[in-house]
Order: C-alpha cells, then sequence, then structure tokens
C-alpha cells in the first residue's frame, strides 16, 4: 500500500516526461539553471551547499551562463543580489538559519526596495546550541520581513516553486522577492523523483522582460533607489508595500492555476487533504505534510475521520482558503516546528491559524503542537496521538490553551 | 542645469508625481525619478554672511568655482570687461539660491575679491 | 563622457554638475566637494553605490536626490558587497546581450570611513579579492560624523570625538589610526591612491586613474568636517592643505604594487600647524604635541623608504 496517496488532481500528461533521481538541492539547481539566472551570490551553510556546488558545477560545465559571485558572507549575498536585481538582472540566492539571521537586515531592505529576488531556503533551526538539522525556525523568522513565502513539501515542489517564484517575484503588478524553502536534510539530500522542465518551457513561463520595464539602474534612465524617507513619508511607503503583498494573491494564484494548465501540476495557496468530511484536522507546511498525510491514512484505515490542510503559501497568509477549508471540522490542531517563546500560543503557525479563525468568528477547539525541533524525528505514531488529542477536545468543545512540546525526553512525560 | 528633467525610460506607474501628496502620487519604493531635484532646496536662510564678488578684482581663475562645496558659484560664459579695460570671458557669480555662507570661496580666493557681507534680513 | 585623460589645468575639469546643491550637507562640507569633483570625472556612464553615512543622508532625502546618476544605497556596511553585485549583473547582461557590450559603465562605490574601515571592511576586502571591476572612493572625515562624531578606526592620535571625549581620566583617542591603504594594498589591486580637495589637480588625475583601471581601485580622500573637526566653516581647503604640508596625509599611488608619492614637499611645516587650527586638538599639551610630531617623522621615513626617495622633507626650522 502506497505510503501516501497520490494527489487526487494530477490529471493525464498529453505528454511523457522523463523522470531522474534528484535531491532537493539538485532541484533547486535544476530550476536556477532552467530559469536563465543572470547572478548568483551564495555563502556556504549546511545544508544548503549543495545548491551553490550544483550550481557551481554547472556555471563550469557551461549549462548556465551566470555570474557566481563567492561572497565573504551571507550578508554581502544578499546585498550582492539585492544589488544584482536593481541591475535588472535575475539574481538568486540560497540560505539557512545563521545564514538567513546574518542578511536579517537586507531582507527588509530587499522587500522595501521592492527588488525580485529568489531565495531558497533550506530550513534549519537556529543557534543556540548550533544545530545543522531541520525545523521551521528560520523560515517563520521570515515571518514579517515583506517577502513571499512559499514553503515545498516534496522535491518536485522545490522544482516547481522556484520556476513559479520567478514568474512571481518579477511580475510587474508585484515586484517582491520571494523565498522558497525547502526542508533541511529531509529534501535537500533526499533524493526522490523529479520531473524537471526543458529551459524553454520555463522561459516561456517565467520569461525575462525587458530592461525597462521596471526601474532599474541604467545610466541613460538614472533613478535614486534606496532613500532617507523621514516620518512625513515613511508609513505611506510601508503602506504601499503592504498593499503590493496584497496584491500578490492574485499573482501567486494564477501562477498556480496557469502551471497546471501547461505541465499538469497545479498549485494552490494550501492543499487539502481528505478535508470533505473531516471531523479532525491538523494544519501544517513543509515536508511534514507528507508525514501528517501518513497519519490521516493510518487513521482513516481505522475508520477516524481524519484530515489535514497544508499550507503552501505562508506569506501572503491564505486566511480565506484555510478558513473555508477548516469550516465544517469539530477540532483543530497545528503542528508546529518552530518556537515562538512568549507568545501567545508559541507556535507561529497557530497564532496564524487561531486569527484567521477569531477574526471570522470562528470558534472551534484548537490545540497548538510542536514537535521536530533541531531535526527531531516526528513519527506517524506521535502525529496519530496528536488526533486523539484532537477527537478528546472535539467531545469536550475545549481549546488546550497553551503550546503543547511533544517528544519531550523528560520526567513529566513526553508531552509537556 | 534642468531640475525638471525627468527619468523617463520606465513605465508612469512606477514612476509617481514629483511633488508627491498622497500615497497613490509616489514612486514605487520610494526611488526618485528626478535627477538633481535637490535645485528645488533653496538653502539661502543657513547664511549668516552671504558672498559678493567684486568683478573688478576676480582675476578668473575658477578656484571659488572649483571649491564651493554646493556648486553655488556659476560659471556663466558671460564676458566683462573690468574698470581697468581687462577683458574676460567668464563671470563667476554666486548662485544665492543654494549659497550656503561657509565662506570658502572668500577664504582661497587668492586676491581677496570676494567679500562676506552679513546677511540682511 | 568620463574624462580618460589626466588634465594639467583647472579649466579642465568639466563645468557640469552631477552632484548638485540644494543637499543637507554642513555648510563647508568636504565631502561634498570631494564628490561634486568625483561625478565630474566619471560622467554619465557611472553607476554610484553608496553606503549609509553622511554623504548617503544628505543627498537623498525623498523625494529629492542631488545625484544625477543612477545610484544605489543598501546599508553601512555592503558598499562593497552592493558595488559587485551591481557589476556582476552588468557583465551577465552585458554577456546576455541585454546591454551594449561596447559601453563600458563604472560602478563606483562611495563610502565614508566608518563603512570602510570599521563595518564594511569586510565586504571590501571581499570585493578587492575578488577582483571586481569597481572603484572605490573613501571620504574620510576621521570619525563617525553621522551619528554625531563618534570614533572610528580612522580616528587620529589625540583627537577629541564624542566617545573618546576630553576629561579628567582621558583625554582624547589613544591609537593610532588604522592604515587602510596597508590592507588595500595587502590585496594586491591594480591601482591605490590617496587625495586630498585642497590639490584639486590631483585629486582628479587619481579619479580619473581608478576610473580607467579595469580592476578593483581604491583612492582614499581626507575630507575635512567642519562641525567634527572643530574649525570655521570656510577653513576647510586651508586645513586639508596643511594636513599634507605637515607630512599628516601624503599624497601617494601605488600602480601595480609599486608606490610613488604624487606631491612631494621638500620642507614640512611643524605639525603643530595643523592641529592648533581645529577645536579637536585643543587640549593637546606639548608633550601631545611633540608626539604626535614624532609620530608624523616617523611615518614620513617609513614612506620616504617605501618609495624609495626623500619624498616629503624634513621639518623646517
Amino acid at each position: 500500500m502506497a505510503l501516501v496517496e497520490e494527489k487526487p488532481r494530477e490529471e493525464q500528461l498529453p505528454t511523457r516526461r522523463r523522470k531522474i533521481a534528484a535531491t532537493g538541492a539538485d532541484a533547486a539547481a535544476y530550476a536556477v539553471r532552467d530559469a536563465d539566472v543572470d547572478v548568483v551570490a551564495v555563502y556556504p551553510i549546511t545544508p544548503q551547499a549543495p545548491i551553490a556546488e550544483n550550481i557551481a558545477q554547472m556555471i563550469a560545465d557551461g549549462e548556465l551562463d551566470a555570474e557566481l559571485i563567492h561572497v565573504e558572507s551571507e550578508h554581502s549575498a544578499m546585498s550582492a543580489s539585492v544589488a544584482a536585481a536593481a541591475t535588472g538582472a535575475r539574481a538568486f540566492t540560497a540560505t539557512s538559519s545563521q545564514g538567513l539571521a546574518l542578511m536579517y537586515e537586507i531582507l527588509y531592505i530587499a522587500s522595501g526596495l521592492r527588488q525580485p529576488v529568489v531565495m531558497a531556503l533550506a530550513t534549519r533551526a537556529y543557534s543556540a546550541p548550533i544545530n545543522i538539522w531541520n525545523d521551521y525556525a528560520d523560515a517563520m523568522s521570515m515571518r514579517d520581513t515583506g517577502w513571499i513565502e512559499i514553503f515545498s513539501e516534496n522535491v518536485q515542489e522545490v522544482y516547481d516553486n522556484l520556476v513559479q517564484a520567478f514568474r512571481i517575484a518579477e511580475h510587474p503588478d508585484v515586484l517582491l522577492p520571494v523565498v522558497v524553502t525547502l526542508d533541511g536534510y529531509i529534501l535537500s539530500h533526499t533524493t526522490e523523483a523529479l520531473e524537471p522542465l526543458d529551459r524553454e518551457e520555463v522561459l516561456s513561463f517565467a520569461p525575462k522582460r525587458p530592461r525597462g520595464y521596471r526601474p532599474v539602474l541604467d545610466p541613460d534612465h538614472p533613478v535614486t533607489i534606496g532613500v532617507l524617507g523621514a516620518p512625513n513619508w515613511y508609513q505611506e511607503i510601508k503602506v504601499q508595500q503592504a498593499l503590493a503583498m496584497r496584491e500578490s494573491r492574485r499573482v501567486i494564484e494564477e501562477a498556480g492555476k496557469e502551471f497546471g494548465k501547461r505541465y499538469g501540476r497545479e498549485y494552490g495557496f494550501i492543499e487539502p487533504y481528505y478535508m470533505d468530511d473531516a471531523e479532525v484536522a491538523i494544519v501544517t507546511l513543509g515536508a511534514t505534510s507528507s508525514l501528517v498525510k501518513a497519519a490521516v491514512n493510518r487513521l482513516r484505515e481505522q475508520g477516524v475521520r481524519a484530515g489535514m490542510v497544508k499550507i503552501r503559501v505562508f506569506r501572503p497568509f491564505p486566511a480565506e482558503e484555510l478558513a473555508k477549508a477548516l469550516e465544517n471540522v469539530s477540532a483543530v490542531g497545528v503542528l508546529d516546528r518552530a518556537v515562538s517563546f512568549g507568545g501567545a500560543l508559541e507556535g507561529p503557525l497557530a497564532m496564524e491559524v487561531l486569527t484567521t479563525l477569531a477574526v471570522r468568528g470562528i470558534v472551534k477547539p484548537t490545540i497548538s503542537f510542536i514537535h521536530g525541533l533541531g531535526g527531531r524525528d516526528i513519527f506517524v505514531k506521535d502525529v496519530v496521538e496528536m488526533y486523539q488529542k484532537l477527537l478528546e477536545a472535539a467531545k469536550s468543545g475545549k481549546s488546550v490553551t497553551r503550546t503543547l512540546f511533544y517528544g519531550v525526553k523528560s520526567r513529566r512525560g513526553h508531552i509537556v | 542645469m534642468s531640475t525638471n528633467q525627468e527619468s523617463g525610460g520606465f513605465p508612469e506607474r512606477f514612476l509617481g508625481k514629483k511633488y508627491p501628496e498622497t500615497m497613490e502620487d509616489l514612486p514605487i519604493a520610494a526611488i526618485v525619478p528626478w535627477p538633481g531635484s535637490t535645485l528645488d532646496v533653496t538653502t539661502h536662510a543657513w547664511r549668516t554672511f552671504r558672498p559678493v564678488i567684486n568683478q573688478d578684482k576676480c582675476v578668473r581663475c575658477r578656484l571659488c568655482w572649483i571649491y564651493c562645496p554646493d556648486g553655488a558659484i556659476l560659471e556663466v560664459d558671460e564676458e566683462y570687461t573690468t574698470r581697468s579695460g581687462r577683458k574676460y570671458k567668464v563671470t563667476f557669480k554666486v548662485d544665492y539660491d543654494h549659497c550656503k555662507g561657509c565662506g570658502i570661496c572668500a577664504n582661497e580666493c587668492p586676491v581677496k575679491a570676494i567679500e562676506m557681507v552679513p546677511e540682511m534680513k | 563622457m568620463a574624462l580618460t585623460k589626466p588634465i594639467k589645468s583647472l579649466w579642465e575639469i568639466p563645468r557640469e554638475e552631477r552632484f548638485v546643491g540644494g543637499h543637507a550637507a554642513c555648510q563647508g562640507c568636504g565631502a561634498a566637494l570631494v564628490l561634486r569633483h568625483l561625478t565630474k570625472v566619471v560622467g554619465k556612464d557611472a553607476i554610484i553605490v553608496n553606503a549609509t553615512g553622511c554623504m548617503e543622508v544628505i543627498s537623498t532625502l525623498f523625494p529629492r536626490t542631488a545625484w544625477r546618476n543612477p545610484w544605489l544605497h543598501l546599508a553601512f556596511e555592503n558598499a562593497g558587497a552592493a558595488a559587485s553585485g551591481v557589476e556582476a549583473a552588468l557583465k551577465a547582461l552585458q554577456r546576455k546581450g541585454v546591454i551594449d557590450k561596447n559601453r563600458y559603465i563604472k560602478v563606483v562605490a562611495i563610502a565614508g570611513d566608518g563603512g570602510t574601515f570599521d563595518i564594511g571592511l569586510q565586504s571590501l576586502s571581499g570585493m578587492l579579492e575578488r577582483g571586481h571591476d569597481v572603484m572605490y572612493v573613501v571620504y574620510d572625515n576621521e570619525a563617525y560624523m553621522n551619528t554625531g562624531i563618534q570614533r572610528s578606526g580612522a580616528t587620529p592620535y589625540g583627537a577629541w570625538t564624542t566617545t573618546t571625549p576630553v576629561g579628567k581620566k582621558f583625554r582624547g583617542e589613544w591609537r593610532p589610526k588604522k592604515d587602510i591603504v596597508g590592507i588595500a594594498y595587502a590585496h594586491r589591486i591594480p591601482y591605490i591612491a590617496t587625495a586630498n580637495p585642497a590639490y584639486p589637480i590631483d585629486m582628479i588625475n587619481k579619479f580619473i586613474k581608478a576610473y580607467n583601471t579595469r580592476g578593483p581601485s581604491l583612492v582614499h580622500v581626507l575630507t575635512p568636517c567642519t562641525p567634527g573637526w572643530r574649525i570655521p566653516e570656510s577653513k576647510t581647503i586651508e586645513v586639508a592643505k596643511l594636513a599634507v604640508q605637515t607630512g599628516m596625509w601624503v599624497l601617494l599611488e601605488i600602480e601595480n604594487g609599486k608606490p610613488k608619492v604624487t606631491v612631494k614637499i621638500r620642507r614640512r611645516k611643524p605639525v603643530r600647524e595643523y592641529l592648533k587650527m581645529q577645536g579637536r586638538f585643543r587640549h593637546l599639551k606639548d608633550e601631545d604635541i611633540k608626539k604626535i610630531q614624532e609620530l608624523v617623522d616617523k611615518y614620513v621615513e617609513e614612506i620616504n623608504r617605501w618609495v624609495g626617495e626623500e619624498a616629503i622633507g624634513p621639518v623646517e626650522e
């Protein structure tokens, strides 16, 4: 029996495409190659390094014609990428936790200057203590930076999301940087089947527009980029940016639909799984979704009406779609792999989900779960246990008001 | 020296209006597509003294024009004949809209042709 | 059109203003003057990358700009990295035929001493080491002036700043100035120069050489700051000139590793004349001035040895 059910929406493709074995890092590099990126500025960090290595090899072999800047830190990597985008080039970079933290101020600058940089984030836990394995702390810390954030569940999605990212970022109605995540090690270093597109297709889906379609650094049309915005105008500039993020929803949706029409794999903001008649549901992101789907399968076999909702686009957050998907469930769980210490709930995704429901007056028993920090394995039985807790909550009608940490080696038990 | 030169070359929707009043007038990402637009700002109120060039003493050495940090000494192709009969092809004039009264010109003038005179209100 | 040949007279300096007035620099600002001339030299085909600092802030208060060139500001410490990104983009786009291959567009990075010696040192080093074709101009007013005259790695021995103030226990900066030219020299770049606005022909010729260098270049310019150095606004050029005449600032040029002094001084003036013009040195006693004179004597000796001749002479009695 298949561990994870086939996506019900997969259509029969008109042409047979080749399938290759690829890791998430390979997929990211292929997407960069097929999108004919102009400038890549990267600094190595585990587990992102194979992305940089693959790109370097492709350039060395002449498969990709791009300037590879061997920057001396991640701060410089993002600086060079934003500067290259401001000059009109298609720019790409990649990093993970500590590297992302080092480039933090430039992330805000990238979105504030409306530069369409595309970044691959191999998710990794934050120091301290230093930990090179997977969790979503770094992705969550990008929440407020004004970047469009898309999470990938498997290697195919890494490739497809990056291809769509170039189209979304550079769209004249958007002009915002886009980050595509891939779970560190789980996706970046794991081989799965990948159906890449060819370069012509990618360049027709995500075309390189003529240089003057947006303001860039050009001696014939000099513009000043990166001004001092005093209190008399800063507020309006930021609101303009917020409105652009809202407007990007339309472009993201359209890109996902067009991708489906052309290549047979349609993408939306969320992916509901067995939600039509679900009684209890868990909301989660990234590769963790596959795990939760496996738990749903197991529970369904036992007759439990379980379902799950995968959030694909985390920013802009798909509140409407999520609220609709959760309409009829009796209890909602959220599985986070990151901690917002001292938060109203410690799970950052949980806070988004709760807000989504609360402002619409949708009151349901909800539980915020955190597991899988720093690369800790989450087992299907752990997720099944979470569902059992949700069933109890559905019966009692009561939420759990504080986040539950699962899988903890504690004298108090494994739930803290 | 046009102050109203617009960069052009990019779609209008991104460039905004030169004197924005509301958010809808703003260019994208607060870029400024009006090169040299600080010329619209006058700095005469900064002064306590103003330079006055004595055109007859001036030997057109160009130093005041060279050393002005604000480009407030203008070099114009205007002929001038001094009282003693010397003919010059250029004349240096103070742009009082952009002069801040620092006095570098007066300090560096080799023939003391520039006098710093108190600003009259 | 950028200048390509060295100039011999002040009349060869182009008239067009590409860094225009109306900006908010202080009265008598040395740095604003330098940028005015720099932009005349580089002309139209230059993209400017500016680090956070005095010159960035005074020239681009939204919605106005003093610049006539395409201009980019990202942050404080990344002028080198941002310039690398622009240069790489130009290279890639020219190779792919998006920008005319035959057009030489220079990337000019501008940063203050703070954004170069201290916080910007890493990204400068990366840019120099990777060999990007970028002209890096550092305007050195010897402290973090924009944030209110705090000490930087470029603050010279004895200077008062707000973070090396004069008090009962400590009296001004006690450490020597960081040697950025030495650091650039260690990167083996094709062109390094020091310049001074009181010697405009020398300064402009150095800008011309740096612009026409195919590879990284660094020009280190001394730019007196009227509030920060506590000098009257009209004395900017006079003080800058004394810096050279006392040997405190040597006008050097290092082409492909070969050093040369471009403005020789036969008889140096005693440093006292330079120091007494500035309020930031007002607290110095005779023994402090003697110490500074000794430091300058030693520095001059090192320079003379390096260039292989007595380019800077002894102190005149």
